[in-house]
């Protein structure tokens, strides 16, 4: 192969790497900004790290985001691995096509039609059964687990393809019980899936802004929409410092997460 | 290598717990199916039924369509006018024609900048693979909101590339950046480009590098070996990263919201001020069905496309 065309593959490469890393980096710079006005700098300061503490409206709200977040990857990674399960190891069943569908148009199905179906599904429930009585926290997170399980379905059915059987098989061979295969054959093989599809779960919670907005009630603000309600009204050195501690936690977890990959790979070979 | 399945993916277990469980009433699939059915499936009836009825004031703010009739015959009343409003009214037409265009065009854009990235991937040194893919990851685990609100500071006024233009003495007076089409455009490349970058390299990574060489040994130049041989077997991962980007970037609402301007009008904030603003839920509803009806086609590729990977 010429050496001049990779040399143009990797500079395109590394443009699209600045070009996504531009935003965050300026985002952290100015989070140690001394002055109010976020693009003027004016000196180094972590006085908005402070401030943050003592900001009880987001603080709050990141309360509420976290609980719904928990709840919701918990849910949604039970319900997406029985989902992905019956999709990969069922073959041809009543309701498959259904369920393949349904799983995978959350995936694309853009925020406001979930938002919007979502919130008129809750309240002519309401008008029907009585139930939910209200919106808050409990509304949000059905909402929430009916698109992130998908997610999880869909990184659950890729590691359940590329699963050998023959191991489960065994088990069966020397006499166990399809479920006691399941829970202590294929949950633990299928782990890191499960690991990588609660926190999708998790991740997709905590960040979504439009479907929290239609789902919830008086006294249910979650993180996303405190923020987007400061943000209208102006750039806030105060989000400058959230977000840098948002990237700063997400930036750890992906380094643990890239050496235990990494390792994993090196003992393969 | 010899399939390690049965028959058409159904393993023994999988057999075997089906057995089971069509007395235990099938819980492993039964059970999403329900929950999805219910929250998922359910609610588009309740849309397209709220679609058809008046706004009035009260809560929930639409009438019934069915009604008793003072002879005590039940009555259905449907009322096409929201729909009529849609076609008739520019606003609403304008808005949709507009947000296919943004999501089209931002959609081009992302495959143009996503295919060298996820190409470069495949061909870095192999202990730097995971790490180059973990960057384009990382930014999607932090906030979406944020990564948006980071461009409001870079293209405003006063903002970062206002300020170095002006340093830099390229301009005299700030140029408009924020609030237009392009910070619109900008934005959506932007967050969604880790969605086209990952299914591309997904295909391009299972690439046998030997057909590369064989097209080379039979005269075939780098150039004309990627538009013959790569792009062609990376299809798969085009339609997928393409479809990922364009469904929800046409019902998008955050980024018109916050870097668009009064003219970049897409149909997610119609629909999101129809329904907080102006506390129309039918209008909303029936903005929300035709935008459905609009995805429909992109959204059952996306499906097919999906079910091919998984034969595949």
């Amino acid at each position: 192969m010429s050496a001049r065309r990779p040399t143009l593959v990797f500079s395109l490469m590394a443009f699209g790497y600045a070009f996504l890393y531009v935003p965050i980096v300026s985002l952290i710079v100015y989070s140690f900004n001394e002055s109010r006005l976020v693009t003027v700098w004016a000196g180094f300061s972590t006085k908005w790290y402070a401030s943050l503490m003592h900001n009880d409206q987001l603080l709050g709200a990141a309360w509420v985001s976290l609980r719904i977040a928990v709840m919701n990857a918990t849910l949604a990674t039970i319900l997406g691995t029985l989902a992905g399960t019956a999709l990969v190891r069922f073959g041809r069943f009543r309701g498959r096509q259904a369920l393949a569908l349904m799983v995978g148009a959350p995936l694309v199905m853009p925020d406001v039609i979930l938002g919007l179906a979502s919130l008129l599904l809750f309240v002519a429930m309401e008008q029907l059964v009585g139930w939910p009585a209200g919106r808050g926290m409990t509304t949000i997170t059905i909402a929430h687990v009916t698109f992130s399980m998908a997610y999880v379905a869909v990184i659950v059915q890729s590691r359940l393809v590329r699963l050998d059987p023959s191991l489960e098989e065994a088990a069966l061979d020397l006499g166990a019980r399809p479920w006691k295969v399941f829970f202590v054959i294929t949950i633990p093989l299928i782990a890191p899936a499960l690991a990588a599809g609660w926190l999708l779960a998790f991740t997709l919670s905590l960040d979504d802004l439009v479907i929290a907005s239609f789902t919830s009630g008086p006294g249910a603000s979650t993180l996303p929409m405190v923020v987007y309600s400061s943000v209208r009204l102006g750039v806030s050195p105060e989000i400058n410092a959230l977000a840098s501690i948002l990237v700063g936690l997400v930036t750890i977890g992906i380094v643990i997460a890239g050496v235990v990959m990494q390792r994993r790979a090196a003992r393969a070979m | 290598m010899p399939s390690p399945f049965s028959s058409k993916g159904v393993t023994r277990l999988g057999q075997a717990l089906r057995r089971r469980l069509r007395l235990g009433q099938g819980a492993v699939a039964g059970i999403p199916l329900l929950w999805l059915t219910l929250f998922f499936g359910l609610p588009f009836l309740i849309i397209a039924r709220i679609s058809l009825s008046e706004v009035v004031i009260g809560l929930p703010p639409y009438s019934d369509l069915l009604s008793w009739a003072e002879e005590g015959a039940l009555q259905l009343r449907l009322n096409f006018a929201n729909y009529m409003l849609l076609w008739q009214d520019s606003l609403y037409f304008d808005a949709f024609t507009n947000s296919l265009r943004i999501a089209a065009t931002a959609t081009l854009a992302c495959l143009l900048i996503g295919y060298p990235m996820a190409l470069g991937i495949t061909r870095a040194r192999e202990n730097l693979r995971i790490p180059l893919l973990m960057l384009v990851i990382l930014p999607f685990w932090t906030s979406f909101l944020i990564r948006i609100y980071a461009w409001i500071g870079i293209l405003k006024g006063n903002g970062l590339i206002n300020n170095f233009l002006l340093w830099l003495g390229v301009i005299d007076e700030p140029l408009a950046l924020l609030h237009t089409d392009f910070a619109v455009y900008l934005g959506i490349v932007y967050a969604y480009l880790p969605f086209m970058v990952l299914p591309l390299y997904a295909t391009l990574s299972r690439m046998d590098a030997s057909l590369l060489e064989a097209a080379a040994d039979l005269g075939c130049r780098p150039v004309c070996a990627f538009w013959r041989v790569t792009v062609p077997l990376s299809m798969p991962g085009i339609v997928a990263g393409s479809l990922l980007v364009f469904v929800p970037a046409v019902g998008e609402f955050v980024i018109p919201d916050l870097l668009g301007g009064p003219d970049s009008l897409m149909i997610g904030k119609v629909l999101w001020t129809e329904f907080f603003n102006n506390r129309d839920w039918p209008v909303a509803a029936s903005v929300a069905v035709a935008l459905l009806a609009l995805l429909v086609v992109p959204v059952l590729l996306f499906e097919r496309s999906r079910e091919k990977e998984q034969d595949a």
